[in-house]
C-alpha cells in the first residue's frame, strides 16, 4: 500500500493506482475529459491527451495528468490551486476555441461532456479567437461524423480498435488538423465500419451521432394513407426511462407502449414477438445441425453462430468472408418482424404492403443499416422502413410534449405484440442462446424443462462458456460480447480449434442493453448491469418463458408458415451473407 | 595507408556533395591516374569537415592544406601544382577574414582552433564506406576490449563515471540509462539509435552517420552487451539517403568482418543491427513517439512512465540513445572515463556538436568542449557576424530553444546554464541573429515550425501553439494589443506546464525568451506599430515626400488598391489604411519621392506635412 496526500487529505491506495482514482477515494472528483472507463468490462481510455485532469505534484517541474500518473509513496498533490485551475481553464478554453459554437442546434446538446465542463468551469468568454479546424461531414446509413466537433479524446478510436477490433477509426493528420477518421479520410461507409455505434456511445461531444429518422416517421404518421406499425426491441424498455430521469434499470414497457400510441402509431407491437420467432427458426436450425453432426454428416458445419446482431453480421462479412456458412441463416428479430408484418399481418388487416410503414425502436445503430439492405426489400420496398434508437424515441416523446412519467401502463397490440420471457432476454449478452436452449431442450428431449433460467450463461465477462446438458447430450456453448471477443472465438473456428457447438455473439459490450443507440451511460458500467437486471426481472415476471409456447407464434405457424424451417419460413425468415470488400484495399488499388 | 605518400581528402558530406564534390573527387582521381600517380596518391571521399560555408572542401595530407570551394575544374591545377610540384594553390586556400591572409595549415584556421572533435573524430578523415579505414582509426577496438575484458557492469560504470549525458537534448546520464535498461529482465531487449534528427538546419547526427557510421554501430553493440540486448535498430529519417546508404554499407561490412552478427569476435555475444525509416516527423525524435513509429503506429508520444527501459519497442525493455551520444562511447572506453570527464564543466562532460547557422561568417558543423562560451563560438569559431553587423541574439536548442542575448555571451555552455538562461542545449542547433532580425518574427518563425510538427495528441500543444502563432502573427501585422502580450505569456507558460511531451513542454520557449529579453520590440510592434528591423511588412509605410513629389500621377495610376490621392501637380498622399505595401508606387516614381519608413510617428508627421 502507498500513502499520499491529496489536498491535505491522507489517502492510502494500492500500488499502481492513479492519482485520479486515489483522489476519488477521498471524495475529490478531479475533472476529466478524454478519460473514459467502463470498469466492469476492463475498458479504459486514457491517452492523456486533453490535459484537463492535470494536478500539481510537489517536486515535479510540470503538472501531471492525474488519469495516468501513478500514485507514489509520499506524494503531495494539489488538485485545485491557482496554478492548476489556471492551467485547466486555459486548456479548456483552447479546446473550446477549436470547437463549433452551435450548441443550440447540436444533437449532443445537454449530453455533451465538453458543454458540462464549460458550465462547471464557468467559462464566460474566449480569449483565444482564431482559425477552427474544418473537415468534410460524413454521413453513413447509421452514423454521422461531424468531426469539426472532434476534440481528439480518442475514445472512439479505442472502442473501434481495442474493444471492437474493427479498425475503422484512427487518428489522422498532424497537429492542429489532427482528427479521428477512417483511413485516407474515406467515408465511413467505405471503411470496415460495422455500425455497432460504440464510437457514438462514448463520444463526449457531437462529433459522432446517429442518423436521425424521426422526421421520416412524423411524415409517415401524418400521412392518412399509411398504416404505421411499430416494434420495440427488448433492451429499449430497460433504458428509455433514464432519458426521463428514472433510475437506471427501471422498466418502462407499459409507459413506452402508451407513449407510442399517443404518438400516433396504428399498431404497437413488440420485437420480443419476433425474437420468439427467431428462436423457433434458429433453434430448429441448431438442432438440425447438431443432429446432422451427430449422424456424421460431413457437410454440417459446427458451431452454429447466432445472427440476430447486425453489427456482428457486418463484422463477419468484413473480416471472415470465408466463414459465411457458419452463422445461422435466421434473420434478426427486427427483420423477421418486418417480413411478417408486411405479409401475414398486412394480409390479416387487409392493408397493401406499400401502404404499410414498419418502424422499429432499437437500442442499436447498425439496425438502421440493416433495414436498408437490399435483401430485406421486396420490389424496393423495405420490410422495415425506419429504425430509430432509444435516444431518438426519447427525444420524439419529449418533442411531442408527452408527459411520459404520468402515462398509464398499456399493453402491446395483438397478435405481433405477444411475447415470452425468452424473447425479452435477447437484450442481454447470453440471452439469445439461453432462449434457444429453453426451446431446443424441449424440442430435442421431448421433456419439460424444469429450470428455465440457465444462469451459467449469464454474466458480464467478455467471453464465457458453459456446457448445457441436453438430457445426456452435452452442448458446449460459447458466448462473446464485444467484437474483439467475437474475433477470438472466430479465429478459433477458422483454425478448427473451436470446441463449441453453438456460439452467441453480440457486437456491443453487455449485448443490446449496451447498444450504440441507448441513452448515454457516460462510462458508468453500473447502468449497464442495472439494465441487464431489469431485463431478467421482466423475464421472470412473464407467465410464458419459452418461445415455442407463445400462442401467437403457434398460431402464426398454424395459419401461415407451417413448420419452422419450412419453405415459406425460409423465404420470409432466413437470409444469406455476402463478403464485403475492404475499403482500404479498394482505396490502395485505385 | 602507408604505401601512399599523399592523401587527398574530398568531403562527401551532404553539403559538399550537393555542390558537386563527387565530381571533384572523380576529376582528382582521373587526373592522378592520368599522371600515373595512382600508387602514390590516394584520393579519399570522406565525411563532413564541418566547414560547410566554404564547401566543397579538399584537404591534402600530410601538408594539412585546406582548399575551399573547390570546383571540378580545379582538379587539374591541384594535381599539377600541389601534388606534383608541391606548391599550394593559393587562390583555393582559406583566407583569414581578419588578416586577409591565406592559411596554409588548417590547424591555424580560426574555425578549427577552438574545436575539440571527439564525436566527429573520424568525420573528414576516413572513407566512411571502407571499414578498413575505420579499423585503422581504432574502430571496434573498444568493443573487443569490452567483450573480452569488462563485464557489462564494469562497462556501465565507465560510462557512468565519464559523465556522458544524452546529446539529443534532454541530457539524461547515459550510463544510468543503460543500467536501468540492463536491470529490467526480459527475453528480448533492444538498443535503438535515434537518428531522427529534425531541428531545422541541424545536421550533427547526419554528418556522423555519413562520415563515421562504424562508431555508432560499435557503440550500439557495446550498449547491447551492457543491457543484454541482441538486437539493434537505427531509426533514421528516410530523407537522409546518403546516411542510410553509408550505414547499410557499414552494417554489411561489419557483418562480413564478424563485428556484427553471431558470436562477435569469437565471444558468446551476438548482436545485429537493422534499420527503420522515419517519415520525417520532428516529434518522432521523442523516444516514445519514435518507438510507436517503429512499431508501425502513429508517431506520437505517450505518457512516461512506462519508460522505454521498462516497456519500449514491442513492449520490451529498450534503450534509446542519440547518434552523437553513441559516437562518444567507443572513445570513452578506449581513453577512459577520467580522460572524458576532464573535459567540460562540473555537470556537463565532454564535447557537444553544434550546427552553427544564421548571420555568421563561418556557417557549419562544430564540436566544442562543454564550458566554452557563446562568445568564443560566435566570434572565434564562427568568425563573427556577417557583414560587420551587430550581434542581437543566438537561438540555441533548435526550434524549441530560447533566444539568448548579449548578456549571455560569456556564459559557459552546459545543460544547466542554458536552461537557467531560458534556453536549452537541445540537440545542437545554433542560429545567430543580427540587428536586422525582428525578434517577434523570429519567435513566430520557430512557432510556425512547432505548429507544423505538433503531433496533435494533446490539446495544449495542438491548439495552444496554433493560438500562440496566431497571436504573434497579429502582432507582426500591427494588430496586436497589450492584452495579446499578456495572453502570450500565460498561454506560453500553460503550454509548457501541461503538454504531454518535450515538444509541447518547450515549444513556447522562443516566445517566452523573446518576451523576457526583447519586450521592447513587442511593445514597439503593439503600441508604436513599428518593427525596428523592418522585417514585418505590415509595419512598413510607403510615404510620399511633399518636397519631392511633383504630382505626376504615375504612382496614383499604378496603385492597385487606389490608395493614393492627389490632383495633377499637387502633392500626392498614400492612405495607409488602404495601402497593401506592394511597392509598385515606389518602383514607378521617377523622382525618388516615395520612401519606405518603419516608424509610425515619423510617418504620421510626414503625412501631416
Amino acid at each position: 500500500m502507498i500513502t499520499l496526500t491529496i489536498d491535505k487529505k491522507k489517502v492510502e491506495v494500492e500500488k499502481g493506482t492513479t492519482i485520479l482514482k486515489a483522489a476519488r477515494k477521498v471524495g475529490i472528483e478531479i475533472p476529466t475529459l478524454c478519460h473514459f472507463e467502463l470498469c466492469d468490462m476492463g475498458i479504459e481510455n486514457k491517452p492523456g491527451g486533453c490535459r484537463i485532469c492535470v494536478v500539481e505534484v510537489e517536486g515535479r517541474r510540470n503538472l501531471a495528468p492525474s488519469c495516468m500518473t501513478q500514485a507514489e509513496e509520499g506524494m503531495v498533490i494539489k488538485t485545485h490551486n491557482i496554478r492548476v485551475l489556471n492551467a485547466r481553464t486555459t486548456v479548456l478554453k483552447l479546446i473550446i476555441s477549436d470547437h463549433p459554437f452551435d450548441c443550440l442546434v447540436c444533437a449532443k446538446s445537454g449530453q455533451c461532456e465538453l458543454q458540462h465542463l464549460a458550465t462547471q468551469f464557468g467559462i464566460r468568454s474566449l480569449p483565444y479567437e482564431g482559425e477552427q479546424s474544418h473537415y468534410r461531414k460524413d454521413t453513413s446509413p447509421s452514423i454521422i461524423r461531424d468531426v469539426d466537433k472532434c476534440i481528439m479524446c480518442r475514445r472512439c478510436e479505442m472502442m473501434c480498435n481495442e474493444v471492437q477490433t474493427v479498425g475503422a477509426l484512427s487518428a489522422v493528420n498532424r497537429g492542429f488538423m489532427s482528427v479521428v477518421a477512417p483511413a485516407f479520410e474515406m467515408n465511413l461507409e467505405d471503411s470496415p465500419c460495422t455500425y455497432c455505434g460504440q464510437c457514438v456511445s462514448v463520444c463526449p461531444t457531437g462529433a459522432l451521432t446517429e442518423v436521425d429518422h424521426t422526421n421520416d416517421i412524423i411524415r409517415a404518421l401524418t400521412d392518412p394513407t399509411k398504416t404505421v406499425v411499430v416494434q420495440t426491441a427488448p433492451a429499449v424498455r430497460a433504458a428509455l426511462g433514464e432519458e426521463f430521469g428514472l433510475e437506471p434499470g427501471t422498466l418502462v414497457t407499459g409507459k413506452m407502449v402508451a407513449a407510442l400510441r399517443e404518438l400516433g402509431f396504428d399498431y404497437v407491437f413488440d420485437t420480443d414477438f419476433s425474437a420468439d420467432l427467431t428462436i423457433m427458426e434458429e433453434g430448429t436450425e441448431l438442432l438440425q445441425r447438431i443432429r446432422g453432426h451427430l449422424a456424421g454428416d460431413p457437410d454440417v458445419r459446427l458451431p452454429i453462430l447466432t445472427s440476430c446482431c447486425p453489427g456482428w453480421v457486418n463484422f463477419f462479412e468484413h473480416n471472415f468472408p470465408d466463414l459465411l456458412d457458419v452463422p445461422s441463416t435466421a434473420k434478426s428479430p427486427q427483420q423477421m418482424f418486418g417480413a411478417i408484418a408486411k405479409s401475414y399481418f398486412a394480409d390479416k388487416i387487409g392493408v397493401k404492403r406499400k401502404e404499410m410503414i414498419v418502424v422499429s425502436i432499437m437500442p442499436c445503430l447498425a439496425k438502421k443499416y440493416e433495414c436498408q439492405r437490399d435483401e430485406f426489400k421486396v420490389d424496393g420496398n423495405p420490410d422495415v422502413d425506419f429504425s430509430i434508437s432509444t435516444r431518438e424515441l426519447a427525444a420524439f416523446i419529449k418533442k411531442a410534449n408527452i408527459d411520459f412519467l404520468n402515462l398509464p401502463e398499456e399493453d402491446f397490440d395483438d397478435p405481433l405484440g405477444e411475447s415470452t420471457g425468452a424473447g425479452v432476454i435477447f437484450g442481454n449478452t447470453g440471452g439469445v442462446i439461453e432462449a434457444a436452449c429453453r426451446t431446443a431442450y424441449e424440442l430435442h428431449t421431448g421433456k419439460k424443462l424444469e429450470r428455465v433460467a440457465f444462469t451459467e450463461l449469464r454474466g458480464m465477462e467478455g467471453i464465457r462458456s458453459a456446457t448445457v446438458d441436453f438430457d445426456g447430450l452435452p452442448l458446449n456453448i460459447g458466448i462473446a460480447h464485444g467484437l474483439g471477443n467475437a474475433r477470438k472465438l472466430l479465429d478459433d473456428v477458422r483454425s478448427g480449434q473451436s470446441v463449441y457447438h453453438a456460439i452467441e455473439i453480440m457486437a456491443c459490450p453487455g449485448g443490446c442493453i449496451g447498444g450504440g443507440g441507448q441513452p448515454y451511460h457516460h462510462g458508468n458500467s453500473e447502468i449497464l448491469s442495472r439494465r441487464a437486471a431489469a431485463i431478467y426481472s421482466e423475464d421472470e415476471r412473464k407467465s410464458i418463458r419459452k418461445s415455442h409456447e407463445n400462442p401467437s407464434i403457434i398460431r402464426l405457424y398454424e395459419e401461415y408458415l407451417g413448420e419452422p424451417g419450412s419453405h415459406k419460413a425460409h423465404s420470409l425468415l432466413h437470409t444469406e451473407y455476402f463478403p464485403k470488400t475492404n475499403g482500404v484495399t479498394v482505396h490502395l488499388q485505385s | 595507408m602507408s604505401q601512399y605518400k599523399m592523401h587527398v581528402l574530398v568531403c562527401a558530406g551532404t553539403g559538399c556533395h550537393s555542390s558537386e564534390s563527387n565530381l571533384v573527387y572523380e576529376m582528382l582521381r582521373d587526373e592522378v591516374e592520368r599522371k600515373g600517380l595512382g600508387r602514390e596518391v590516394q584520393i579519399i571521399s570522406t565525411g563532413c569537415f564541418g566547414f560547410c560555408e566554404k564547401g566543397p572542401i579538399v584537404k591534402i595530407l600530410p601538408d594539412n592544406t585546406f582548399y575551399t570551394q573547390v570546383k571540378p575544374s580545379d582538379a587539374r591545377e591541384i594535381v599539377d601544382e600541389h601534388v606534383i610540384k608541391g606548391r599550394s594553390v593559393h587562390r583555393l586556400l582559406y583566407t583569414d577574414p581578419e588578416t586577409m591572409e591565406h592559411v596554409l595549415d588548417s590547424k591555424h584556421m580560426g574555425f578549427y582552433k577552438k574545436q575539440l572533435r571527439i564525436a566527429l573524430r573520424n568525420c573528414g578523415t576516413i572513407d566512411p564506406e571502407n571499414i578498413d579505414e575505420s579499423i585503422a582509426r581504432n574502430a571496434y577496438q573498444a568493443l573487443g576490449r569490452v567483450l573480452t575484458e569488462y563485464s557489462p557492469q564494469d562497462t556501465i560504470e565507465i560510462i557512468k563515471r565519464s559523465g556522458l549525458r544524452g546529446r539529443g537534448g534532454a541530457g539524461f546520464p547515459t550510463g544510468l540509462k543503460w543500467e536501468i535498461a540492463g536491470r529490467n529482465e526480459a527475453d528480448q531487449k533492444y538498443v535503438v539509435c535515434n537518428a531522427d534528427e529534425g531541428d531545422p538546419g541541424a545536421f550533427m547526427d547526419r554528418s556522423i552517420l555519413e562520415g563515421d557510421p562504424h562508431s555508432v554501430l560499435e557503440a550500439m553493440a557495446i550498449c547491447g552487451y551492457c543491457i543484454g540486448a541482441t538486437k539493434g535498430l537505427v531509426y533514421i529519417r528516410a530523407e537522409y539517403p546518403l546516411a542510410i546508404r553509408r550505414l547499410k554499407t557499414a552494417i554489411a561490412q561489419a557483418r562480413d568482418y564478424g563485428l556484427l552478427g553471431e558470436n562477435i569476435l569469437g565471444t558468446s555475444f551476438s548482436f545485429d543491427v537493422s534499420m527503420k525509416y522515419g517519415a520525417g516527423a520532428f516529434v518522432c525524435g521523442e523516444e516514445t513517439a519514435l518507438i510507436h513509429s517503429m512499431e508501425g503506429k502513429r508517431g506520437e508520444p505517450s505518457n512516461k512512465p512506462p519508460f522505454p527501459a521498462q516497456s519500449g519497442y514491442l513492449g520490451k525493455p529498450t534503450n534509446v540513445n542519440n547518434v552523437e551520444t553513441l559516437a562518444n562511447v567507443p572513445v570513452i572506453i578506449l581513453k577512459g572515463a577520467d580522460w572524458f570527464s576532464a573535459i567540460g564543466t562540473e555537470k556537463s562532460k565532454g564535447t557537444k556538436v553544434f550546427a552553427l547557422a544564421g548571420k555568421i561568417n563561418n556557417v557549419g558543423l562544430i564540436e566544442v568542449p562543454m564550458g566554452i562560451t557563446l562568445r568564443e563560438i560566435i566570434y572565434e569559431i564562427g568568425g563573427g557576424i556577417k557583414n560587420g553587423k551587430k550581434f542581437k541574439a543566438v537561438q540555441t536548442g533548435g526550434p524549441s530553444g530560447g533566444c539568448l542575448t548579449e548578456e549571455h555571451l560569456d556564459t559557459p555552455i552546459d545543460y544547466e546554464s542554458l536552461t537557467a538562461a531560458g534556453s536549452m542545449m537541445g540537440s545542437g542547433g545554433m542560429i545567430v541573429l543580427d540587428e536586422d532580425d525582428c525578434m517577434v518574427s523570429v519567435a513566430k518563425f520557430f512557432l510556425g515550425f512547432t505548429v507544423e510538427e505538433s503531433c496533435g495528441k494533446c490539446a495544449p500543444c495542438r491548439i495552444g501553439n496554433k493560438r500562440l502563432h496566431e497571436t504573434l502573427t497579429k502582432i507582426t501585422e500591427g494588430k496586436g494589443t497589450q492584452e495579446d502580450i499578456e495572453k502570450l505569456r500565460n498561454l506560453g507558460s500553460v503550454i509548457k506546464d501541461t503538454s504531454l511531451c518535450g515538444l509541447g513542454q518547450t515549444s513556447p520557449n522562443p516566445v517566452l525568451s523573446t518576451l523576457d529579453n526583447f519586450m521592447d520590440e513587442y511593445l514597439e510592434h503593439v503600441h508604436e506599430k513599428k518593427c525596428r528591423s523592418g522585417q514585418c511588412r505590415s509595419l512598413l509605410y510607403y510615404v510620399i515626400s511633399a518636397d519631392d513629389c511633383i504630382g505626376c500621377m504615375a504612382c496614383k495610376r499604378v496603385c492597385p488598391t487606389h490608395a493614393i490621392s492627389g490632383e495633377k501637380k499637387e502633392v500626392h498622399v498614400i492612405n495607409q489604411e488602404i495601402c497593401i505595401k506592394c511597392g509598385a508606387c515606389m518602383e514607378k516614381c521617377q523622382f525618388d519621392a516615395i520612401s519606405l519608413l518603419n516608424d509610425y510617428p515619423r510617418v504620421a508627421v510626414a503625412i501631416n506635412n
